[in-house]
């Protein structure tokens, strides 16, 4: 019990102060005794709070009970806390530096899409294998069909940072439009169309059993192996080398190009919508950026212009942190890989097709600390803009 | 006569996280560990009837304080045809590594004094988090891997290790601190994800052996 004591004279305020003395009795003074006119409130073990209050009353000592029961008192503060956490939850409190799960990064869509509704709206482009919907966040000042920027995280599951820099970047699209002149230079001209989850099922799958995952989770005809590597499956040399044709692969091309519904639904927006400018689709780990090709080792004819602005946007990413990125073709810098994303889209016509390979270089890899979430969104989405703002400038 | 090779293809790149892993396995311990930071340079030369050979230059970093570099000049010798001998690694490195003395018989004396063996999972988990206890068990394995990579690599893969799954303490009479890891390794060409077994020596003063390894079954609902 916590009491409130008054004492009238000094008399009553030394009393007070030879009870302080008392240790056994274990007071905890929370306003010590003094001669002041100030009340002295005191916390009183159970046990004890008898003998102090005979003690008080024998020597004509006004008190009153402040606290009836401190526990109970402790008890709702910590019910309140945790309440109040929830409610912090579903407001505006994501934590963009700590890993989530597929269901919090969807609430966070939504939540991106009410607080700034006048730019961002979200879309459902399509269904994974599983049936788990495939949303693209669309930030837009207007028009009609504006030459847009296509951008999409975690078609390879495993690669945790990348949806973790995805949602990141939306936040940060959003509220940077109005403030930042670059950013609101680009919204006024284009469309930024973003896909923070290309493979929500693998994203699952890490999630309840396998981190290591990096497939689809589509069932293969006549084998006990699930799943196609979602960036083999693009019609760009499907079929050729640096795919390979066993199912039971972790870079299973699959059964036909497009198979995967992941892939179909990004092929069919792109397709309908008409007038994307710019491909760029993010990946971890190794921190590259890359242009085409991967199913060839010829070079594209616009390599010139890929590689300075390449080249650019590495220097870009390097002046925050000091990260470097290595510069080329898929070709020459990882592989021969038939299949891939951005292969497609180049080959389409989307002239600005890069694919990003984020932190670190194998110290983590997939396992990427959280603690470097935020940085490694921070530095790529200098890389984007970079990329993007050339993109603005130089309509084709 | 030797070719020069930019220094991000794909072919020097593989050469240079071999070396780097090799070296690393012959210098490392659970106090510290090198890994390779970037490549300055790099040959390749062609030798008819024995293999392929790369001269390459790199700057390797300290894993516990990546502002300290050495530099170091590794040659790699892939052998023609028999595909089961490792690639021949030779090395200089130039500049200081840090003692780390101090560091190592803290470790060794804690895992010594234990009455259990120690066992562990899943480092780092999910979410890259790695304790502070775990850390030398780690980067033990982080070293130790080295070795598994050197005897396994082929200038058609590039493997990493992706995360100790299971270690297990194998407590000895003699001297010497033994581990039974359970890897996974991350080969990038195949973007694969291989279960590795390894038995790890280690003693401050004798450095880090791999005294058995063997690849593991994947199971096909993984």
């Amino acid at each position: 019990q916590v009491l409130r004591i008054k004492t009238r004279n000094e008399e009553e305020a030394k009393k007070l102060q030879f009870l302080e003395s008392l240790e056994h009795l274990e007071l905890d003074f929370w306003i010590n005794p003094s001669t002041s006119a100030l009340p002295v409130d005191v916390r009183i073990p159970a046990n004890r709070v008898q003998a102090v209050k005979a003690f008080l009353e024998s020597h004509g000592i006004e008190y009153s009970i402040l606290i009836e029961d401190l526990q109970v008192v402790l008890d709702k503060e910590k019910q309140d806390m945790a309440n109040s956490e929830q409610r912090d939850r579903s407001s505006n409190t994501f934590n963009y530096g700590t890993y989530h799960s597929l269901d919090d990064i969807y609430a966070e869509l939504d939540r991106l899409a009410s607080e700034y509704s006048n730019i961002v709206k979200k879309l459902q482009i399509g269904e994974s294998y599983e049936k788990r919907p495939l949303y693209v966040l669309k930030f837009s000042t207007g028009g009609r069909n504006r030459p847009a920027i296509w951008i999409d995280a975690g078609i390879h599951s495993r690669e945790w940072v990348t949806q973790a820099s995805a949602i990141w970047i939306a936040k940060q699209i959003a509220s940077d439009y109005g403030k930042d002149p670059s950013t609101t230079a680009l919204l006024n001209k284009m469309d930024i169309f973003l896909l923070t989850v290309s493979n929500p099922d693998g994203y699952v799958f890490t999630h309840t059993t396998n981190r290591m995952w990096r497939k689809t989770r589509s069932k293969n005809r006549g084998s006990p192996c699930v799943g196609v590597d979602p960036n083999r499956n693009w019609d760009a040399g499907f079929g050729g080398p640096g795919a390979s044709s066993n199912p039971c692969s972790d870079s299973y091309r699959g059964p036909s190009a497009n198979s995967e519904v992941e892939v179909k639904s990004v092929v069919n927006f792109i397709k309908n919508h008409g007038n994307i400018r710019a491909f760029l689709t993010l990946h971890s780990y190794s921190q590259l950026l890359m242009y085409p090709y991967g199913y060839k080792c010829t070079e594209p004819a616009d390599y010139a212009e890929l590689d300075a602005l390449g080249k650019a946007a590495a220097s870009s990413i390097r002046s925050l942190y000091g990260t470097t990125f290595r510069v080329g073709s898929i070709c020459t810098t990882i592989y021969q890989a038939s299949g891939g994303s951005i292969d497609w889209s180049y080959d389409y016509g989307i002239k600005y097709s890069f694919a990003f390979e984020l932190r670190d270089t194998g110290r983590y890899g997939f396992l990427l600390p959280a603690n470097q979430i935020i940085p490694t969104a921070e530095e790529t989405w200098l890389g984007l803009k970079k990329i993007m703002e050339h993109v603005r400038d130089n309509p084709y | 006569a030797a070719m020069e090779l930019p220094p991000s293809h794909y072919s020097v790149t593989r050469a240079a996280a071999l070396a780097a892993g090799y070296v690393c396995h012959r210098l490392g311990g659970p106090g510290h560990g090198l890994a390779l930071r970037a490549v300055r340079h790099a040959r390749r030369q062609d030798i008819d009837g024995v293999g392929r050979k790369y001269y390459l230059e790199l700057v390797l970093e300290d894993i516990m304080d990546n502002d300290r570099t050495v530099n170091c000049t590794a040659e790699v010798l892939y052998h023609l045809g028999n595909k089961n001998i490792a690639p021949d690694v030779q090395f200089t490195i130039e500049g200081e590594l840090k003692n780390t003395d101090e560091a190592d018989n803290i470790f060794y004396n804690r895992v010594k004094s234990l009455e259990k063996e120690l066992v562990a999972e899943n480092i780092p988990d999910s979410h890259g988090n790695v304790s502070p206890e775990m850390q030398p068990i780690q980067l033990l394995a982080w070293v130790a891997s080295g070795y598994v990579i050197w005897q396994n690599s082929t200038e058609n893969t590039k493997f990493q290790l992706a995360q100790i799954k299971h270690v297990k303490q194998v407590k000895r009479s003699d001297e010497y601190l033994e581990f039974d890891y359970k890897i996974l390794l991350h080969e990038i060409v195949s973007q694969d994800i291989i279960p590795w077994q390894m038995t790890v020596l280690w003693h401050p003063q004798h450095g880090v052996q791999v005294t058995r390894d063997s690849r593991q079954p994947k199971h096909a609902s993984e």
